[in-house]
């Protein structure tokens, strides 16, 4: 699957709370919370992010809280996928879960800027800058995550490895 | 190759006998928790899936802790879902009204998490058991809904850190100034997917409590989990619970393989306050400029037991909160409460003019019962500091132990007991 989108800049240890704010997450739908997403951050951050956005980040991004509205935030935000130097672990299994395309590439973070018009190749993992044409590898996932990625998330694999032990 | 604590654990919740950092394994659960913010979505999330299959609710804990008294319909509505959930499925384990405490602290006083168990936890706190040797790490709603239907999910074996602990301790200095002081020396991502064991003496000879408070803020370093080596002390308290299951004690081997060790002199650490807006931002208090506060708050998973009460007591007993301060304390659970009130401390916290709220999570994630306006400023023995986190986006918090959260509350700027 080939993703297009823009660049969104945001710095290092991007928290969860600034992500989605705790006084939203009595909502669970994803286009009430991408109303506040990164709210904490900075108010006007829709209207900076345009269309198809991809946000850029620095390392450790989505640390703090466990709370998976963050990435579902930033999915109903209209968000294609988020590119960091790293991610914090929680945020990086619910991104998952929950079918948010991330990629960990640090190479890549240096050297995407702002507004910048890029492709991103999920299945093999390549982001392709096509302001400057410089091309970029993410980092690999391994075989389980692959499956869990490609049936779109962790419950539709559970599901289906349930009915396989009825049948 | 020897293992780590964590590693054993890891282990003996799968089919291999032996694991190794960076391996992908699949583990049986002993436990799954969620609260009024995250069980909603992981209910809603396997109804949408059609997946009515829970493997076993005895291994299921819901707490609606976090918004409650439940502050505005839609809590209440999310309390009701996750209600309705365990009544469906016969889950014992659903903390609500009476019964509520916060969750980490919750859980280990009811016995449901003991020593060499599996926890995962639809909370970033989850990592707090690592008090007690049990492997324990927070995980999203997603995977929480995962591991109820199979009883078992997916982990990567985290590497390891030793974090020796020897020397002396100063006056006021508790659990709560060496995890400070630790997440302040390795920073917000200093242990990151990591396992941070905690071990020396200085460890051995803390209370169960303070050992709660530092597994608590391992995340705040991007651990995986915290974990301590169970002993005499972890024993005794995990028996006080009266549960009958059997604690299994884990120790590292002494070759067991660590990406790194850090010798921490504890002699010279004075107390900590960490700075907005991120945890890693520590200080002593004695090295920082007068800070003015209109807030304090005591409590939290991380300080809300009966230990961190007695501290924040000692210092205001027989003085009074400062008149521009407002002093909110939230026990942790109503044993907690109830053991305060048995000793004296309720009429302390009261005549000094404090607010004694209900066992909840409160202002510390913001959602209610002492949000802060723009410009206000709270230290607070929670654990985060993020921007908003408490409330306005321009509000300030800075994180302390509960002896200097009490002594700033009653001089109206950030201070200790010994400056009183």
């Amino acid at each position: 699957m080939i993703i297009e989108g823009t660049v969104i800049r945001v710095g290092d240890n991007i928290d969860t709370d600034v992500i989605i704010p705790a006084r939203y997450l009595t909502s669970t739908d994803p286009l009430e919370l991408a109303r506040h997403c990164m709210e904490g951050l900075d108010p006007d951050f829709l209207k900076r992010a345009g269309e198809n956005p991809v946000i850029v980040a620095g390392k450790n991004f989505g640390c703090g809280s466990s709370r998976e509205h963050a990435p579902l935030a930033i999915k109903g935000a209209g968000v294609e996928a988020v590119i960091a130097a790293s991610f914090a672990r929680i945020f990086y299994r619910n991104a998952l879960n929950i079918g948010l395309p991330i990629l960990e590439s640090e190479e890549a973070t240096k050297s995407l800027q702002e507004g910048h018009r890029i492709s991103i190749d999920l299945e093999n993992g390549t982001i392709k800058d096509k302001s400057s044409g410089a091309e970029f590898t993410a980092q690999a996932f391994p075989p389980l995550l692959k499956d869990v990625i490609r049936k779109g998330g962790l419950l539709p694999y559970i599901k289906e490895r349930l009915e396989k032990e009825v049948t | 190759m020897g293992m780590t604590i964590t590693e054993k654990i890891i282990a003996a919740h799968s089919e291999d006998t032996h694991v190794h950092p960076g391996e992908l394994v699949e583990v049986e659960v002993d436990m799954a928790l969620a609260n009024d913010i995250t069980a909603p979505l992981s209910i809603r999330e396997l109804e949408k899936h059609g997946i009515d299959r829970i493997a076993d609710p005895a291994r299921i804990t819901l707490v609606a802790d976090h918004n409650t008294p439940s502050k505005d319909i839609a809590s209440a509505e999310n309390v009701a879902l996750m209600r309705n959930f365990a009544r469906r499925h016969n889950i014992p384990y659903f903390f609500e009204g009476g019964e509520v405490g916060i969750e980490h602290v919750l859980l280990p006083e009811r016995g449901l998490v003991i020593p060499g168990d599996l926890v995962v936890g639809a909370d970033s706190h989850t990592c707090t058991y690592g008090a007690l040797g049990a492997f324990s790490t927070g995980m999203g709603s997603t995977d929480i809904a995962g591991a109820w239907a199979l009883g078992r999910t997916w982990l990567k074996v985290p590497e390891s850190i030793k974090f020796l602990y020897r020397g002396d301790k100063r006056s006021f200095i508790t659990g709560k100034d060496l995890i400070l002081y630790t997440i302040g020396e390795i920073g917000v991502d200093g242990a990151r997917y990591c396992a941070m064991e905690f071990c020396g003496p200085v460890i051995s000879s803390l209370s169960m409590d303070e050992r709660f408070t530092m597994a608590n803020m391992a995340i705040e370093a991007g651990a995986k989990n915290g974990i301590m080596e169970a002993d005499h002390a972890t024993l005794e308290y995990v028996s006080a619970t009266g549960t009958t299951r059997k604690p299994v004690v884990y120790t590292s081997d002494t070759d067991a393989e660590w990406k790194n060790v850090f010798q921490i002199n504890t002699s010279f650490i004075e107390p900590q306050v960490a700075l907005p807006h991120l945890p890693e931002n520590t200080r002593s208090v004695y090295s920082i400029p007068r800070t003015e506060i209109s807030q304090s708050v005591i409590g939290s998973c991380t300080n809300g037991r009966i230990d961190d009460l007695r501290m924040a007591a000692s210092v205001l007993k027989g003085r009074s909160v400062h008149p521009g301060v407002r002093l909110y304390i939230f026990p942790g659970s109503p044993s907690v409460l109830l053991q305060a009130e048995k000793e004296g401390l309720v009429k302390v916290f009261l005549t000094a003019g404090a607010v004694l709220c209900p066992p909840s999570c409160g202002p510390c994630l913001g959602g209610h019962l002492g949000v802060l306006a723009a410009g206000e400023r709270s230290i607070s023995t929670t654990n985060r500091n993020f921007v908003g986190r408490m409330g306005h986006p321009k509000s300030e918090v800075y994180l302390s132990n509960p002896f200097v959260a009490a002594a700033s509350a009653v001089k109206g700027y950030i201070t200790t007991p010994d400056q009183l």
